[in-house]
This record gives structure tokens, sequence and C-alpha cells, in this order.
């Protein structure tokens, strides 16, 4: 460390910091690029989107919030936004709160105890990872309309509910903890069900927020499957509201470019929070391989 | 209360515990991966299906749109495995070098694409690949001396398009992924290779790379997925499922047209089988080479 610290102040080290870290730099303004001009372009009207693109005008005084208060003056088009915007969000909370609950619980059951098929099952978790969810999508839609829940937030939410992938992470999660809990509390007389949930659970805290926020950002921006089941535009989620704004007959960009920036905040909001969890519960299964 | 003593016992709660997998996996999983299979062999109408046998696969041997449509999406695919493979492995090692300062916020910065919405991402690039001069992609490239062109109307510009929204959402994540590699790999290698006078470059050669292999060979497997299997980029950047010539028709894009645009649904899930098919083989092919079985039977 100490032979690192003199290093860092020789000339050929900082040159090298400054390349470093400008390559980087470079690198982060081209991906905020789209994202800013996007932002920029809000505060102009629609029209100029279809005239111009998303040219970089820098020009304050050509500015307005117009867009904005278009979208909040309460008008039909901003009724439409807030209701998908609030469909978007009970869905959201709902999926992720019955997902994060089933995969923890399948997860301890798998990990906890030994039993008969435990590996088996382990192993069709993880085969059916390998099959792209496409494949199964008509089925899928027609077992949906058999069950008669098309154009209902069920519909949507119950086909994820067991994710391979977050069973497998909350399972690398659990078996990094002691298994002598449970006997200890099974001594003091809690039953099964009761050690996962008050004992168990609670130790469990920062991979509930890992694969929540990742369950979260996967339910907000989720489009071809609700596109497949809701079917009334009183039940759109954002993205597929918005999406219903472009059409190849004409666009609606001032709600769509204002509603799209709107419509970021709050994944933007809770990864500036919790970016730590993201990045561990993301990265789970690489390095394992 | 015979029942709630078995409900509570040891022997019985992990069966609780799973019973919800094992539900969701009959039900959203076997079963219509069956049916996906048993359609692919049928003429589904709106009352009755027909069983036709191979027919479906038949015509989709001599279908024209469906080549289409799978080379678009073996090109997609081979060219995100090599620009979002070895480039977000660089930069990763780079980021870990002593020579990149702030690491958070560039990292914070680069994984950003990931959390907008394909909705979002595809109308804000579809913008900038407009074929007025105002468009960035235009601004560019007349910069560059090469004129302006109608870039989402031509093949080979509307496949740069997608592998370049590709990487705009995909660097970060990549990176994140052989960052976390590259944290699991004992610094002690490194000091020894010093001492033993290796540069940069041999240590990188015979230190990093095979010991990033379990990473890489998971950003490969879900790439290779995720390349064969896109759809919505190439339905945000041209506003639907159609493009000019069919330039951005992939193979599920094709799946989505002839099952639900078209509504029909055995000649889609006989697209969707060829899908799964291609995906595996590859995938198997894929572990082979990197001798994922062999290091098992050690």
């Amino acid at each position: 460390m100490a032979k690192q610290k003199t290093m860092s102040g020789t000339p050929q080290r900082r040159v090298g910091t400054i390349l470093g870290t400008g390559f980087f730099l470079i690198l982060s303004l081209i991906i905020v690029f789209p994202v800013f001009a996007g932002l920029l372009a809000s505060f102009r009207p629609g029209t100029q989107l279809i005239r111009r693109g998303l040219a970089i005008d820098l020009d304050i005084s050509t500015m307005n919030l117009d867009n904005y208060t278009y979208l909040f003056s309460g008008n039909a088009d901003s009724q439409k936004y807030f209701m998908w915007y609030k469909n978007s969000l009970v869905i959201t909370i709902v999926s992720v709160t019955l997902t994060l609950l089933i995969c923890y619980f399948v997860a301890y059951g798998l990990t906890m105890y030994d039993f008969k098929f435990k590996n088996l099952l382990f192993t069709i978790v993880l085969a059916t990872m390998m099959v792209p969810f496409e494949i199964l999508m008509l089925p899928l839609y027609k077992e949906i309309i058999a069950f008669k829940l098309i154009d209902t937030y069920t519909g949507v939410i119950i086909i994820g509910l067991c994710g391979a992938s977050t069973i497998f992470f909350f399972k690398q999660y659990l078996s990094g903890l002691p298994k002598d809990l449970l006997d200890a509390a099974r001594i003091d007389g809690c039953n099964e069900y009761s050690i996962s949930v008050r004992i168990i659970l609670p130790l469990a805290k920062p991979a509930f927020a890992s694969m929540g926020i990742l369950c979260a950002m996967g339910s907000w921006n989720a489009i071809l499957w609700p596109l497949l089941v809701l079917k009334g535009a009183e039940k759109f989620t954002l993205p597929i509201g918005l999406n219903t704004l472009l059409t190849p007959y004409g666009n609606n960009y001032d709600v769509l470019i204002a509603g799209s920036m709107f419509g970021i905040l709050p994944i933007l909001v809770i990864f500036l929070i919790f970016n730590r969890y993201i990045i561990d519960g993301m990265t789970a299964g690489a390095v394992k391989g | 209360m015979k029942f709630r003593k078995i409900f509570y016992s040891q022997k019985v709660a992990p069966y609780v515990f799973v019973v919800p997998f094992i539900l969701s996996f009959f039900f959203f999983w076997v079963y219509p991966l069956i049916t996906a299979f048993t359609m692919s062999f049928q003429d589904i109408g709106a009352i009755t299906s027909e069983w036709i046998g191979f027919a479906n696969y038949t015509k989709l041997l001599k279908d024209n749109v469906f080549h289409i449509a799978v080379m678009n999406s073996v090109k997609y695919m081979f060219f995100t495995l090599v620009l979002l493979i070895p480039f977000p492995m660089l930069f990763a090692v780079l980021m870990d070098s002593h020579l990149v300062k702030a690491k958070g916020v560039w990292k914070a910065i680069l994984y950003m694409p990931a959390l907008t919405s394909v909705v979002i991402s595809g109308t804000l690039f579809r913008l900038m690949f407009t074929e007025y001069t105002t468009g960035q992609m235009n601004i560019i490239s007349s910069f560059l001396g090469l004129g302006t062109y109608k870039w989402l109307k031509m093949g080979w510009s509307g496949m740069l398009a997608l592998l370049i929204v590709a990487c705009w959402r995909w660097t970060g994540v990549n990176m994140l992924y052989f960052l976390s590699g590259l944290k699991s790999i004992d610094t002690a290698l490194y000091e020894a290779a010093d001492i033993d006078g290796a540069s940069g470059w041999q240590k990188f050669r015979y230190v990093t790379l095979p010991l990033l292999k379990p990473t890489t060979v998971y950003v490969l497997t879900i790439s290779v997925y995720a390349g064969l299997s896109m759809f919505l980029e190439s339905y945000m950047l041209w506003a639907g499922n159609s493009s000019p010539n069919n330039i951005g028709l992939t193979i599920v894009g094709y799946l989505y047209k002839r099952g639900i645009e078209k509504n029909d649904m055995g000649y889609a899930c006989a697209v969707g089988v060829v899908l799964l098919v291609v995906a595996l083989i590859i995938n198997f092919v894929q572990l082979i080479f990197n001798g994922t079985f062999k290091k098992e039977e050690q």
C-alpha cells in the first residue's frame, strides 16, 4: 500500500490517472447523452421532436414547462397518464411483495431441509432459466384466457411469482446462514413456519433489498407480457400506455416525452438510494458461474 | 388435531415451502412448453384445431420472411457477443485499476440505461436516428464527411442502430458483471506474477483471463439468449412490428406477428420451437467449448 501511495505521485502515474478517469468521463457523457437530450426536449413543444428530432439546443429562452403543466393539468390525457402510473405502481408493489415472499419461502425450503426431491427440485429451478420466456408466451396467453384472467392484474402478475433467478439468489444467500439457528429455535419451541418468518427472514433483509429492487425494476419496465394480457386502456401500465401514444399515424409527443422523463423518476430515486444492493443482486449469478 | 401435527412436522414443512414453485412449474412452464410443442403441429382455428403433422415446419423451411428474421436475430446475437463481451471486460479491468478516480459515479452512470424502459430508450434512439439532418447520427456522419442516411430504412444501418441501442443499454451491466468477477480474484496471484516479473499484458493473459472464465461463460450464456430473443428494441425503434423490408424483424418479432397479429398460433409456435432448438444448440456447443462439462467430471 505504502509503495502505491508514493508511486501515485509520479508524473507518469498522474497522466495515467487522468487518461483512465477521462476515459470513463467520456463514456459516461455518451451514455447520459440520449437521456439528457430527451430531458431538454421535454421542455419544448412536442411538434419540435417531429421536425428536429432530439436536436441539442441549450437556448433557455425557448424552453418552457408547457409539457409538464399539460401533464399535471388534469385534462383527459393527463388523467390517462396518471391512471397508467397508478396501475404500474399497484402492479409493481403487489408483484414485488408476493414474488419476494414466495421465492424466499421456496428457497428456504430448498436450503434449510434435507428431503427426498431437494436436488431434483433445485435442478429444475435452474433448468427453467434455460428456456426463453418468448417460447412459452403464446401457450401462456391461451392459458390465461382459459383461466379468465385476461385483462386483469392477476393475469399480469401470476406468471412471474416464482422467478428462478430470485429463488437462486435467495438460496445462495440463505446457505450462508448457520443452520444451528433452526435447531436452537426448535428447542425453544418455535414451529417450522415461525422459524422461517421470525428467525431467518429478518436475517435475510439484504437479500430482500437486492431482489426487491431488481424485481421492482423488472415489473415497472415490463412490456411484452402486460401488452398481451391487458386489453382496456384503463388497465394499461405506464410503458404500454406510453407505447400507445406512438402510432405510425401520428405521435402524441407532448405527453410522451414529459411522461417518459417523469416515468424514469421513481426507478432513478430507488437506484440512487439502493444502488449497492442492486449491483450485489445483479452480479450474484455471475461469479459462481 | 392429527392434521395439525403432520402439517407442523419437520418432514412435511419443506414440501409446504416448495409447493408454490411446483405449482408454478407445472402451470407456467411444463404445460406451456408441452403445449408449444403440440401446437406447433396443429393448425389452430378459432374453435377447432387440426393436427397437420410437420406442415408448419416444412412451411417454415420455405418461408422467406422467416429466413430474414433468423438471419437478423443471429447477426444481432453475433455482433452483441463481439461488442458486449471484450469491451466491457477491458473497461472493467481499467475500472479495477488504480488509474480511475470516482469509480462509484461512473459505475452508477454506466448502469443507468438498464434502468430505463425500452419504450423510453427506444423512442429516444428513434429520434436520434431520424432521417432528417438534425438527427444526432446524421450530424455525426455528416461531420465525418459521410453524408446523411435514412438510418432506419436500410438493412446495414438498421442493424447498426439496433447494436448501438444494445451497446448503450448493456455495456455498463456487463462491465459490472466482470467487475464482480475481478473482485473474486485473489490479489496474491498478481503479487506473485509481479515477483516473477510478468508484464501487464502477461498478468491479464495468464491471471485475469482464466480466472474470469466463470463470469465470461455466464455473460456469454445470457447474451446468447438475450441476442436470439431480442424483440422489444426492434419493436420500439420502428414504432411497431413492421420495418421496411423487414430489416428489423427478429425471430420473436415474427412469432409475435404470426401468433398475435395474424392469429396463426400453430405456425407461431413452430417458430418458437425453432428458436428454442437454436438457443439450446448454441449454448450446448458453447458450454462444451468452455469445458464446463469437463470440469464437473473431474
